[in-house]
Order: structure tokens, then C-alpha cells, then sequence
């Protein structure tokens, strides 16, 4: 299931794709006997608008890829590129949004001062950023909520100010990393179907981690399966539903597709 | 939530256990000397007053009444009161003080974001840190206001010897706010640093974005404990460099005139200790006004 743009002329090819991987390592502690081979070899290609999810056995290497795609660390060897330049590059041209497992808003904040975090550092008018955080709030069906501090937010409202903070400055690229592992299951239903409707009305190119198999079916475009470690890209399954609300949930495709995606893992976890 | 006329009624609660303290006080105090002159009145040791704790008379401990009459008399006649040379010295004390308190505050939180920068520069420079309070305060006093005559002719102003007497309080103040500083500047999450770093934000930016206001926290501890430190530092800087003007002087002649008027000697202690409570009730207040405007009050 290799993608066919890869192997196409680069130059071309490159414009339309926003993230391009090739032969990507990562080796922790190179050349210490502690060292640990988290990536190996690992290629990948996503299109703009296109809501991927890469699952994977535990521990191998999923936040090390999207820390490597992030730019917060450097491969030891291969290609990455984000729009045509390398993931610092990126970084620094703020390409990126990022939402962790922990929503990670600062306490002394208010959840609109959060929002405006991002938007603060790159210099933005007072005016300019308080409208854009008032905005991207009503986008996460927080309005109202814009001086409550994040200690008086529950699990789900925080995540959804972090997803918030990460669009307010329209970056390229979406990289979540298990954003709703914290969440229980009513909680986490419903953001993913809050992410979707925020997916399309803002027409991101969303990297989603997750172990989550129903997740992946029901939130992506394609499911990206992670072998163990040294980590490959080891399938890639497009997801076809009907429609993306919750009911969806409970038809043959999507049981059929989760199915998929779950023998694929055990196969992959067997090798 | 709490209703808006609760904190004032905790404050009038707070005011009143103060209040009843004190007095408590004074009775304890008024209590043991009845006790005390009682067994002094016999000449005999008994076997615990007398032997490890003393026999009492008017000497050795002013009746709280004397004590309070003693703030509105003057040493001599139509002169300052002793309650008056205990304020002026009061205040003198506290803006050595308040000056020592300042520059530890500046030269703890520089060495902080200093130390902060690397690992190797921590572990190199923290010990010495530490090792600079175990210098004997004392015996250095002397010879800081003994520099400060002859050494300090390149400032632009002119050096006074209080000022000497502000460097002994920056020595002790520093200390407590570079080690909590720096424990507070290092206290964000590895995440939350990631998430700085995919902003794109500087150092300086996650600097005073991130690690400056989750320091303080940490901070305001130590401010506590550096306000009664420069308190200290500074009366204890004035009784052995013998500066004069502030209360640590006072206590010193004082004492001096001890055996002619012993309430003057309570007079400036008390002095003293309301000077260390002006000190960390200024900090309180700073840290209240702070927290309620990050919202952490409201919680």
C-alpha cells in the first residue's frame, strides 16, 4: 500500500503534499550500548485537507514521529519535509499546531488568555488576538467561558481551549497526540465528533496519534499502522464512510473498516 | 464561592485572635513575674524557678504597664519620646531593609536565570551559593561599612553608611530567592516547554511567558522568608558595625542604660518585632494582590 506520489518526479510532487517522509530514522543514544532504535525507515506522504491517524502497539515510536515531524527533535537520519522545507523550518515559520495528551494551559491564564498564548508570541495586536480567541472559542463551544480559569474547567473543556489555542494561528499542519486519552468515553465521543465539525470548517491537515482503533476509523481519511520497533509506516488503510456523525458508529462500514484496521495491527504486532 | 462579606469577617476574625493573643501574652508575662518576685521576695532558689528559670523583679522584668507608659516618655525633659526614637529608628531600619530586600531580590532571581541556562553552570555555581551563607554575618559587618567609607568612591552617589548596613540585608535575602527562583523557573513541564519551542517562542519569550510566572509560586516564599531575613540583617548589621540611626543602635545604647530604665530596652524590642511583621505583612499583601489577579484566589 505504498503511495504511488512518492516515487514520482520530487519537485512536482512536493508542492501538493503537505508533509513528505523518506527513509526517516531515529536512533536514541547512537552508539552507546543504551542505544534504542525507535524509528527505522519509515515513509509517509499527506495530502492537505487529509485527516490521518497512525496507531500502533505501544511504545513504538508514535510521539517520536510526531515529535520528529513537530521539529522539537531531529532524526538521525532520512527526509522530512513540511510544505517544502524541513521540520525547523517549519517550526519556526509556525506551520505547526500542537495538541498533547495533557492539555498543558497555563494555570495563571485565563482560558482566553490561553488562546491568545500563541497568537501574544507572534506579535499580534491586543485587538486583533483578543477577536481571534473570541472566535476560536465559539469554534469549540466555549463562549462564555473566556475568563474562567483552567483550574475551574473540567477534563474535556480544557482540551477543547488547547485545540482552540492550537488553531487560533492557522497553522498548516494539526499534530495531536492522543489529545483524548485523558478523557472518559461519553467525553471523548464527543470531542471527536466536535473535532470533525472543526476539521471541516477550518480545512486543516490534521496528524492524529491514538490507540485507539474506533477512534482512528471514525476521525480519519486514512489510518496509518505502525509496526514495533524500529518503527515503519507498515499499512495504510483508507476510510470510507458514508457520513461522520455519530450514528455511523453503529453501521456495517464502520464496523467493517475497524475490523480491518484491528487485523492489521495484530498482523503487524505478530511480525 | 465565597459570599462577599466573608472575607471581610475573616479579616475581623484574624484581628480579634491577634488581639487576643497579645493579651494573652501580657498575662503570661504579668502571670510569671508575680510568680517570680514572689520567690524572689524569699532570697531562696527553689527548684525550678531561681535555678533554671530566673527569679523576676522590677529589673529584670518591667511591668507590661511600665512598658506601655514607657513609649510616651522622653529621656529628657520636653525631648523626643522613646516611643517616637523607636518609630524614627523603625523606619530607618526598614528602608535599609527595604533596599537590601530589593537587591537580593534582583541579584537571587539574576543568578536563577543564570543558573538556569545550563545544567553544568547549576552544579558548578549552586554550591558556592550555599556556601556564601555560612559565613559568619557578624564578624564581616564591620569590615563591608569599613569598605564602604573607603572603597565605594566610583559610585556616582555618595555612599552612606546605611547602605553598607542595606548590603549585609542583600547577602541574607539573596540566597532564599536564587534557590526557590531557580527551583520555580524550572518547575513548567517538559510539554509545556515543547509547546513554547512549536510556537517558535525565544528564550526570552518562554522566559517571561512561561517560566517567570510559574515561578512565582516559588517565590513568594522565599520573599517571606527574605523580608524577615533583611530585617534581621539589618538590625544585626547595625549592632556590630555600629551604625547609627536605626533601631539595632537603639537597642545597643539602650541596653547601655539598662540598669536606669529597662522598659526603654522592651520598648525597642517590641519596635523590632512590629518592624519584622511590617515586613512580611508588605509581602502577604504583594502576594494576595498577585494571586487574585492570576485568579488563583478564586479557586
Amino acid at each position: 500500500m505504498s503511495t504511488p506520489e512518492s516515487q514520482g518526479a520530487p519537485g512536482a510532487v512536493t508542492e501538493n503534499l503537505v508533509l513528505e517522509i523518506a527513509g526517516l530514522e531515529k536512533t536514541f543514544n547512537p552508539d552507546r550500548p543504551n542505544a534504542v532504535a525507535a524509528i527505522g525507515d519509515l515513509d509517509l506522504a499527506v495530502r492537505p485537507r487529509e485527516f490521518i491517524s497512525i496507531i500502533g502497539p505501544s511504545g513504538c515510536g508514535k510521539s517520536t514521529l510526531l515529535r520528529l515531524v513537530g521539529g522539537l527533535t531531529e532524526p538521525t537520519a532520512g527526509e522530512l519535509s513540511v510544505n517544502g522545507r524541513s521540520a525547523q523550518e517549519a517550526r519556526l515559520a509556525r506551520d505547526y499546531g500542537m495538541v498533547f495528551q495533557a492539555a498543558g494551559l497555563l494555570d495563571w491564564r485565563s482560558a482566553i488568555r490561553n488562546v491568545e498564548l500563541p497568537l501574544e508570541l507572534m506579535g499580534w495586536s491586543k485587538s486583533r488576538r483578543r477577536s481571534r480567541a473570541v472566535e476560536m472559542l465559539k469554534l469549540v463551544d466555549l463562549d462564555g467561558f473566556d475568563s474562567h480559569y483552567p483550574g475551574e474547567l473540567s477534563g474535556g473543556m480544557q482540551q477543547r481551549v488547547a485545540i482552540a489555542r492550537a488553531l487560533s494561528f492557522e497553522p498548516a499542519l494539526l499534530l495531536m497526540d492522543e489529545p483524548f486519552g485523558a478523557l472518559d468515553e461519553m467525553t471523548r465521543e464527543h470531542m471527536q465528533t466536535e473535532l470533525l465539525k472543526i476539521w471541516r470548517e477550518t480545512a486543516t491537515t490534521v496528524i492524529f496519534i491514538t490507540h485507539s482503533i474506533p477512534e482512528a476509523v471514525f476521525l480519519s481519511t486514512r489510518v496509518a499502522v505502525m509496526s514495533p520497533r524500529p518503527a515503519r509506516i507498515a499499512a495504510e488503510i483508507p476510510i470510507e464512510l458514508p457520513e461522520r456523525t455519530p450514528h455511523v458508529r453503529d453501521t456495517e462500514e464502520f464496523f467493517r473498516s475497524v475490523s480491518l484496521v484491528r487485523r492489521t495491527l495484530r498482523s503487524v504486532e505478530a511480525t | 464561592m465565597a459570599t462577599s462579606s466573608t472575607p471581610r469577617r475573616n479579616r475581623a476574625r484574624r484581628s480579634l485572635i491577634f488581639a487576643v493573643f497579645l493579651v494573652a501574652l501580657a498575662l503570661l508575662y504579668t502571670g510569671y513575674k508575680a510568680v517570680g518576685q514572689a520567690i524572689d521576695d524569699t532570697q531562696r532558689d527553689w527548684w525550678v524557678v531561681g535555678s533554671f528559670l530566673p527569679r523576676s523583679d522590677d529589673k529584670n522584668m518591667p511591668p507590661v504597664l511600665d512598658i506601655l507608659a514607657e513609649f510616651g516618655k522622653a529621656p529628657r525633659e520636653g525631648g523626643t519620646t522613646i516611643g517616637r526614637l523607636t518609630l524614627d529608628g523603625a523606619l530607618f531600619t526598614l528602608r535599609e531593609a527595604a533596599v537590601g530586600f530589593g537587591a537580593g531580590t534582583i541579584i537571587g532571581l539574576a543568578i536563577a536565570v543564570v543558573l538556569l541556562q545550563s545544567r553544568r553552570a547549576e552544579r558548578g555555581v549552586l554550591p558556592y551559593v550555599i556556601a556564601s551563607q555560612t559565613v559568619p554575618l557578624i564578624a564581616i559587618a564591620p569590615i563591608v561599612v569599613v569598605w564602604g567609607r573607603t572603597n565605594f568612591d566610583f559610585l556616582p552617589w555618595e555612599w552612606e553608611d546605611w547602605m553598607s548596613v542595606s548590603l549585609i540585608a542583600t547577602y541574607l535575602t539573596f540566597f532564599p530567592v536564587a534557590v526557590n527562583g531557580l527551583r520555580g523557573l524550572q518547575s513548567p513541564s517538559p510539554e509545556a516547554t515543547e509547546l513554547m519551542q512549536s510556537y517558535a517562542a525565544g528564550r526570552r519569550q518562554v522566559l517571561r511567558r512561561l517560566q517567570l510566572p510559574a515561578s512565582l509560586p516559588f517565590l513568594f516564599p522565599a520573599f517571606r522568608i527574605a523580608a524577615t531575613a533583611s530585617v534581621v540583617g539589618a538590625i544585626v548589621g547595625e549592632i556590630s558595625a555600629g551604625v547609627r540611626g536605626g533601631l539595632g543602635r537603639l537597642i545597643l545604647d539602650f541596653a547601655g542604660k539598662y540598669i536606669t530604665g529597662p522598659e526603654r530596652l522592651y520598648v525597642a524590642v517590641i519596635g523590632a518585632c512590629l518592624t519584622g511583621l511590617v515586613a512580611v505583612g508588605a509581602v502577604v499583601l504583594a502576594e494576595r494582590l498577585v494571586l487574585a489577579r492570576r485568579g488563583e484566589l478564586a479557586r
